[in-house]
């Protein structure tokens, strides 16, 4: 079943916004989100706490309960809208051709029930039955995750492995189905250094293999830089900018992402003050107008009172009035 | 090494989980009772000097909380003494406590370590009245002071903690344990759940408080960049024993354990070049646990290095260069050693 869509972009998304009505207000948790990705591309989506990356990846999949709901934009995958589609068409995608792994496996997994049954559970909702065939794949991706023993350890419970091991589970379980999208939060934050070096070892094997793509959400720039061909980053609800990771961590057109770069103590000499982001991040409920980084920026003055449009030179992208390095240029 | 100021002698802390009343009868019947005990900390000694700060480094369930812990006089160590400036840190005999106000902690998750039904000003007085740093009349003003050393208006200081963010929070959690005056400050991962912006912000404040109050510090964390940031010297931490020991810089660039030789191939870098790709150098398997360490040196199950001398005996914590110690056999390496396989 090809589609002719074989070479364009497998997933546009196009000025998504997704807001949650709560009796305090509106919160604009995406607000006017675009981006495209191309099979077996890797993005990282990088942000601090409300920054809206994780609510932006739950709204790919359609995983927004009330009081949130997408109020526009749309989210073109393999040539369907998402966002338009019934929940019924969109619940045969989810798990089988796009599928979600999560930052804490603990809380992802029952804790009640073998992986072997979970896996079995994940295949049969898709019409994959027969007791033969679901073990058969559910030990193959086991085993392509770097799981030994996998035959053995169907009959093992949740809490029978370690953090990482678990973590290797819920993606296992996310490759069931050979998924053409794979949605990744903040997958590694919880581990380990030496296992997150593990996993993302993996991670980069299953991409280069299974030809995948794969959103990578953090908000590790380094993990991201190590992994990702492109990168978004996104302030309150907004990508303020975005393209090849290499060019945009080198030199950033954003001052907030020129600061994430500097607070990093990696990048500092040791012992001296890091140059650090003044003030926090604005609450979504009283955003400032304009630019939602203004308040903290270096540069504002009172042309940030306007929100500043996504500007693209087809390579990269900006929302910034005074982007760093092409001062003079119009 | 200079007078140490913060004295760690052999300190060992082991959890066992209460027995049953049946099994403690067996028990002293005779009967072998199956004594789940979980060796968190292993013979650990260390000294720091005064005004120095030692970063403790590694991975979770490596001990190095439960080591802050027992310095800082939460817990009684099951061996072994912690001594500040001469005095020790906890009482002996059956009811042991703390007996210093020199030590205070500062917790990982500022949600969790304040009270949420307590207005951070009474929060941050609570201690120093107890102990008659000031008085219930002067209090305002004592906190008011130190809410501005941390870089918080005094005025803050009749809000509760729900109206702050994780940063604010975490300046309170500083304060509070600044208004107790003390001479060392334990830091169990005090910047590892803030946004990296808010980090650096109170990475800053821990460099200004060590520059105006010479404050000693130990850091326990398991970011090696934070870490190299804050910290003189290193301790890198291995299920429940110090593997290696030294100034940071050194350690960092030439490692004399190949545990912290892995550690550090297993962080992630920035990468700045178009086709540069980081090549992971995994640590194989993971952390034996600490219910059943292996024999001899711990790490020898995921040792590139290991020989059969290393699944008999534990390597002892030795000067291998001046001013480091290492716990390998093998060490020193020579300088050429860069990578261990």
């Amino acid at each position: 079943m090809t589609r002719p869509s074989q070479n364009g972009p497998l997933l546009e998304v196009d000025d998504l916004a997704t807001h949650f009505f709560t009796r305090a207000g509106v919160i604009r948790a995406v607000d006017g989100v675009s981006f495209s990705l191309k099979r077996g591309e890797v993005m990282g989506l990088v942000g601090e706490s409300g920054s809206g990356k994780s609510v932006t990846g739950f709204s790919l999949l359609g995983l927004i309960d009330p009081p949130g709901r997408i109020v526009s934009g749309s989210v073109r995958f393999d040539g369907q809208d998402l966002v338009a589609l019934p929940p019924a068409q969109l619940r045969r995608l989810r798990g089988r051709k796009i599928a979600m792994v999560f930052q804490d496996p603990a809380t992802t997994l029952n804790p009640v029930v073998t992986i072997g049954d979970q896996m079995r559970m994940a295949l049969e909702a898709h019409g994959v039955r027969g007791e033969q065939r679901t073990r058969e794949r559910s030990v193959a991706v086991l085993t392509r995750v770097g799981i030994p023993d996998a035959a053995r350890r169907l009959k093992a419970y949740p809490h029978e492995f370690s953090g990482g091991m678990r973590q290797r589970v819920a993606i296992a379980i996310a490759l069931l189905h050979d998924p053409a999208l794979l949605i990744a939060d903040e997958p590694t934050t919880a581990l380990d250094v030496s296992i997150q070096a593990q996993i993302l070892a993996e991670m980069r094997g299953l991409v280069a293999d299974l030809g995948m793509a794969l959103i990578w959400i953090s908000h590790d720039l380094a993990t991201v830089s190590s992994l990702a061909d492109s990168i978004a980053v996104m302030y309150a609800g907004r990508i303020v900018e975005a393209g090849p990771t290499a060019a945009v961590l080198r030199d950033p057109r954003h001052h907030y992402t020129r600061g994430l770069l500097d607070s990093l103590p990696a990048r500092a000499e040791p012992g001296r003050d890091l140059v650090q982001i003044p003030g926090t991040t604005p609450s979504l409920l009283a955003l400032p107008p304009g630019c939602a980084f203004a308040p903290r920026c270096p540069r504002a003055d009172e042309t940030c009172l306007a929100m500043p449009a996504l500007v693209s030179d087809g390579l990269r992208r900006h929302r910034c009035h005074h982007p760093l390095g092409l001062e003079g240029a119009p | 090494m200079t007078e140490a100021f913060l004295d760690v002698r052999n300190v060992s802390r082991r959890f066992a989980p209460r027995l049953s009343f049946g099994d403690r009868i067996a028990g002293k019947l005779g009967q072998p009772i199956d004594a789940r005990v979980t060796h968190a900390v292993d013979g650990v000694s260390l000294a720091i000097a005064k005004g120095e700060a030692l970063g403790l480094v590694g991975e979770s369930g490596c001990g190095k909380s439960t080591l802050g812990r027992v310095i800082a006089g939460i817990l009684p160590p099951s061996e072994g003494t912690t001594a500040v400036a001469g005095e020790p840190v906890m009482s002996q005999g059956p009811r042991r406590h703390k007996t210093t106000t020199r030590v205070q902690m500062i917790f990982q998750d500022p949600f969790a370590s304040l009270d949420p039904r307590m207005q951070v000003g009474d929060t941050v007085a609570e201690g120093p009245i107890a102990h008659r740093l000031t008085t219930r009349a002067q209090a305002r003003d004592y906190v008011g002071r130190w809410l501005t050393t941390v870089g918080l208006d005094p005025g803050f200081a009749a809000r509760y903690p729900h109206q702050f963010s994780g940063g604010q929070r975490q300046r309170i959690a500083i304060a509070r344990a600044l208004a107790m005056q003390p001479d060392m400050l334990v830091c169990d991962e005090p910047v590892a759940s803030l946004d990296v912006s808010i980090q650096a912000q109170i990475i800053n404040l821990f460099l200004k408080l060590r520059r105006e109050l010479n404050l000693t510090m130990l850091f326990i964390s398991h970011d090696l960049g934070v870490v190299r940031h804050l910290c003189d010297r290193v301790a890198i931490m291995y299920l429940g024993r110090i593997v290696e020991l030294g100034e940071t810089q050194a350690v960092y660039a030439a490692p004399q354990h190949p545990y912290t030789r892995a550690l550090l191939d297993s962080v992630p870098k920035l990468m700045l070049d178009d086709h540069e790709t980081t090549a992971f150098k995994p640590i194989a398997g993971e952390l034996p646990s600490p219910l059943a360490p292996p024999p001899g040196c711990h790490f020898h199950l995921r040792c590139p290095l290991v020989q059969p001398i290393c699944r008999q005996e534990r390597p002892p914590l030795r000067a291998v260069l001046p001013g480091r110690e290492s716990a390998c056999h093998f060490a020193p390496f020579p300088p050429g050693l860069r990578r261990l396989r």
